[in-house]
């Protein structure tokens, strides 16, 4: 049985392919190379994507 | 040891602690504070960590979380009370002015009339900021009452309740940049340059960062700066005034360093991880604890957090 994890996805804003380098985490924000919406991984097995959220006024360092 | 590393967001500072973390060996768990329940009368499910690395982009999410990690007896990097303190800039001034730490002047006012009075008597151009928030986002340098008028009738009118507190700071006129310092405890562990030709020098907002050597004054300033906040793991932006000195503008409690690494040489995660495993070893051991040997070098307990190199993206 397979145990590579999928890292290639499509991006729920345009539908162009989003191809990760690494092992996805949940959480992780990536870019989407076609329409540069920031999605967020919102699940490893199997990978799916969602809109990130937008920056909050109480976000930062 | 067990770990947890709070998290709203994983960017390139969490991938690196994660990586870190896995080289070591060290048990941990990524903990995605927006899905977190806790329990205040029975917070024993939290308890099997021996500290928790608060690296939340939400102010309020990973206040509260970390709140509730203490609760359960879990030590925080950052204590909820040092991120209390730094998150909030008028806490922060507040730390340091009672420190005699230098800083720049601030004043605050609670009312559209009174801010404009405040901002009258510190003169143009002042500093109006937001009490909460980063990366240079919603700052205002006013330069003249007109501009005054105008920004504090937007804030009264399209803000919510926490900006009607108006924290108005001196304006320094700054060489074209600033200095961060990262502090780990009591020592400096390295500083960057950030140079703009905007005011704003966050290097969120585009200001290239280079390496610096700390000076034995710098040193002194940002150790009081960190003493005055409660310790921990910080960045310290400081402005050079002329005649002045050093002068502690922020104190940043969940720093982003992914620009600092490479000017400053420093292996900054890996401080970090120093850090948070010289806390978890303070903590006391649970009833029915057992020793646990670890594991080697380069494992990772978590699923997903082995091997992981740069940026996805």
């Amino acid at each position: 049985m397979s145990t590579a994890l999928n890292t290639s996805c499509d991006c729920p804003e345009c539908g162009g392919a989003v191809g990760l380098k690494n092992a996805p985490l949940r959480g992780e924000v990536v870019r989407c190379g076609d329409c540069s919406t920031e999605l967020e991984i919102t699940s490893t097995s199997p990978l799916t994507l969602s809109l990130a959220p937008q920056v909050q006024e109480d976000w930062g360092e | 040891m067990r770990v947890a590393l709070l998290y709203t967001r994983v960017r390139v500072e969490e991938r690196l602690l994660i990586e870190e973390l896995g080289r070591r060996g060290i048990e941990h768990e990524l903990i995605d504070a927006r899905t977190c329940v806790f329990d205040i009368h029975d917070p024993a499910g939290w308890d099997r960590f021996d500290a928790v690395l608060d690296r939340c982009v939400s102010h309020t999410q990973g206040l509260t979380a970390v709140r509730m990690f203490e609760h359960a007896g879990v030590p925080s990097l950052n204590a909820s009370a040092i991120i209390e303190t730094c998150g909030d800039k008028l806490l922060t001034s507040a730390a340091l002015a009672r420190a005699g730490v230098p800083t720049p002047r601030v004043l605050v006012a609670l009312d559209p009339e009174s801010a404009l009075g405040a901002i009258e008597r510190m003169g143009y151009p002042a500093v109006l900021k937001p009490t909460v928030g980063s990366w240079g986002r919603l700052l205002s340098r006013v330069n003249d009452r007109d501009a005054a008028e105008s920004i504090l009738e937007h804030k009264a009118t399209l803000g919510g309740p926490q900006h009607g507190v108006y924290y108005i700071q001196e304006y320094i006129d700054k060489p074209g940049r600033d200095i961060r310092v990262f502090m780990a405890g009591d020592e400096p562990i390295a500083a960057i340059l950030r140079r703009s030709e905007h005011w704003i020098t966050n290097t969120a907002r585009g200001g290239k960062a280079e390496g610096l050597t700390i000076d034995p004054d710098l040193a002194r300033v940002c150790r009081g700066a960190a003493r005055a906040v409660g310790g921990g793991v910080l960045a310290i932006d400081v402005l050079e005034h002329p005649a002045r000195g050093y002068l502690v503008g922020e104190v940043n409690h969940t720093m982003e360093f992914r620009n600092s690494i490479e000017p400053t040489g420093v292996d900054i995660p890996g401080r970090v991880i120093d850090h948070l495993l010289a806390l978890a070893a303070t903590r006391p051991p649970r009833t029915g604890d057992r020793v646990v040997e670890p594991k080697p070098a380069g494992v990772a307990h978590t699923p997903g957090a082995a091997a992981l190199h740069g940026d996805p993206e």
